[in-house]
């Protein structure tokens, strides 16, 4: 067989739905295998090639100390580094905790603290190592992994927007739930997800983190005008991506 | 066939007849796409028969607010223009333009697999014709033709209806396009509810909708119904949610780059993209080329683009429109200004969809209103000092 390129999948601190995405592409599956070579992805072997990497898939966010080395190995052994999710990408909903005491948190979780080696924060990749792409989402969208992979293995840029959900939302002819009175995060996150929970008559939840030019403050400030709390806000824009930049800054002026 | 109806001529038809010509379009192979009911909302989507459409609902809007609520009669247009706009369908979404198929060293086009079905287009409003002649302008008469867009256009058929209600946010008499369809139509209706009962006024637009009228019951229109669907437009009119003070209004806005407006706004617009997606003008488009993993087929799709993302500015270097500022300014004036250097008309139809369904209520009569009064307010200011 000819020599293929070589993909490893790597997980650090996450719930392995992302990861879970790649074998959830079952009608490309076989195409995927033919093209590339996986050479290290436990969730589907136990075959493990060595290193280097040709393009390397990380899930999961850096939450302890021997994390934070691997993660320098794994940079290391990848020509090309992609991040998957949103604890890889920003945190997840684990990055909560950024906030709390860490002493706290552990002694209220576990009946034997003193084996817990964690850090006391939940950091994304990008605050570690150099990253080449950010594949947003909790979890990632499976057509949109393809599209990075399809991507890097022709050597090109991925078609992945990172404007509003509502670009999405609008194209899939959805009535716009916040103007009928549903709170919806669509205006200021990610595109990716195909405008799901709006196309369900939900408002969206921002599992896609903040798009590219996020104006939360227009957006809450709209929220309070139609009776939202700021217990509301606050708790709404601290989920999987709570700790992305713009989520994070804007829940704090709706409390601690 | 003597009493064959002609072009300019009025009639008047049952509803039921409403519902044989709905009957004899679906007879000839159109897809009939009209107001219906679905998500709380009055939408465009297919519809069979007047059940589908929403009898006796209206609409309540304002900035960024729409609710249904019950008419007291069961009037089947009673309503403004809703989420949807007839771009929808002429103008659509996602459209994959070709596919490519590697063939050893080469490769061939495919041409996309479906053809676009023939579009009944029923209960069109006259602010909408005028939207969907501008995109004609746009797409199919200049020196570029999209043959897609041309194919489809060519083979709609177009129902107009003149509008017995003024939405909140409508003014298509600030920008001379309704609430009366004048042209662009192959039939036009008027509905009529009054002592002499439910009816439809209908004028004839073109030889294709004289040849289906002169197919269902109808009987030439009275005077008095003549003079009743004049006072159903006039009071429409009379009754338009919003205006827009147009004079002068192109060199207002293209002398004013700088406007300290433009950072108020800035500052309550979410560069979302609702506005440019729900309006039925705005025509851009990007193009994304997907390839499949093996390398052997890649597909072009073209699908509806917005001037609020960053991409879409984004040329050798970066983003040429980096702020929302700048973003927003840019939508307006070329809605409102520069359209009139390019296409000779405003891009702007007086819908009011714009207002509607901005999740944060930010009126385009507004921003213009307040700019005018400040930079007419600066103007004279300035006077004075001399």
């Amino acid at each position: 067989m000819r020599n293929r390129p070589h993909l490893a999948v790597w997980k650090f601190a996450s719930c392995d739905g992302c990861q879970l995405s790649l074998l959830d592409c079952e009608d490309e599956l076989l195409a995927l295998t033919e093209a590339i070579e996986i050479a290290h992805f436990t969730e589907a072997t136990r075959t493990s090639l060595p290193g280097p990497y040709d393009l390397s898939l990380v899930e999961g966010s850096i939450t302890t100390p021997v994390d934070a080395e691997r993660i320098l190995e794994v940079r290391r052994q990848s020509k090309v580094l992609v991040t998957i999710g949103a604890c890889a990408t920003a945190g997840g909903i684990q990055a909560l905790r950024n906030a709390g005491n860490m002493q706290d948190i552990v002694a209220a979780v576990y009946p034997s603290p003193q084996y817990i080696r964690a850090l006391a924060t939940s950091t994304p990749i990008s605050a570690h190592v150099p990253v080449d792409f950010e594949l947003r989402g909790c979890p990632i969208n499976k057509a949109q992994l393809l599209e990075v992979i399809s991507a890097f293995l022709a050597g090109r840029k991925p078609v992945i927007p990172s404007y509003s959900v509502c670009i999405e939302c609008k194209r899939r002819s959805n009535v716009c739930v916040m103007v009928q009175g549903i709170p919806c995060l669509g205006p200021i996150t990610h595109a990716g997800c195909g405008a799901i929970c709006p196309a369900y008559r939900r408002g969206c939840y921002g599992c896609f983190g903040p798009m590219e030019s996020p104006n939360a403050a227009g957006l809450t400030r709209e929220w309070q005008a139609r009776g939202a709390s700021s217990l509301q806000i606050k708790r709404v824009l601290r989920s999987f991506n709570a700790a992305a930049e713009a989520f994070q800054a804007e829940s704090l002026k709706h409390g601690d | 066939m003597t009493s064959m109806p002609q072009p300019g001529m009025a009639r008047c038809i049952e509803p039921a007849a409403l519902q044989a010509l709905i009957d004899l379009l679906a007879q000839e192979g159109y897809l009939i796409v009209g107001p219906t009911r679905q998500d709380d909302a009055i939408v465009y989507d297919r519809i069979a028969g007047l059940d589908d459409l929403p009898a006796g609902w209206t609409d309540v809007q304002a900035p960024g607010h729409y609710t249904l609520v019950r008419r007291d009669d069961d009037a089947f247009f009673g309503y403004a223009v809703g989420p949807h706009s007839w771009k929808r369908f002429l103008h659509p979404p996602v459209e994959t333009l070709w596919r490519a198929l590697r063939d050893g060293d080469s490769f061939t086009l495919a041409a996309p697999s479906a053809p676009a079905p023939r579009y009944a287009l029923f209960g069109v409003r006259a602010c909408d014709l005028r939207a969907i002649a501008i995109q004609d302008r746009v797409f199919r008469d200049g020196a570029h033709v999209d043959h897609a867009y041309a194919d489809r256009r060519r083979s709609a058929f177009i129902i107009a209806v003149n509008c017995g209600v003024a939405g909140g946010n409508c003014f298509c008499v600030s920008m001379g396009s309704g609430p009366r369809a004048d042209a662009g139509f192959d039939l036009a209706l008027t509905e009529l509810i009054d002592a002499a009962g439910h009816r439809f006024l209908l004028e004839v637009g073109s030889d294709a909708g004289a040849a289906l009228l002169a197919r269902i019951d109808n009987v030439e229109a009275s005077m008095a119904d003549v003079d009743s669907a004049k006072a159903v437009v006039s009071h429409t009119a009379a009754h338009m949610g919003r205006h827009m003070e147009t004079r002068g209004l192109k060199e207002l806005l293209q002398g004013q780059p700088q406007h300290p407006r433009w950072d108020d706004v800035a500052a309550r617009c979410l560069a979302c993209g609702n506005c440019t997606m729900v309006c039925p003008t705005c025509f851009c488009t990007t193009i994304e080329d997907h390839g499949s993993i093996d390398g052997s087929s890649a597909e072009r799709v073209r699908t509806w683009d917005s001037c609020f993302t960053l991409d879409f500015s984004y040329i050798h270097g970066g983003s040429v429109r980096t702020s929302t500022r700048s973003r927003y300014r840019q939508w307006l004036t070329h809605k409102l200004a520069h359209w009139i250097d390019q296409f000779g008309v405003s891009g702007c139809v007086g819908c009011g969809r714009c207002i509607a369904w901005c999740p944060v209520g930010i009126d385009i009569t507004e921003e213009v209103a307040t700019l005018r009064v400040a930079v007419e307010a600066g103007n004279e200011a300035g006077h004075e000092h001399d």
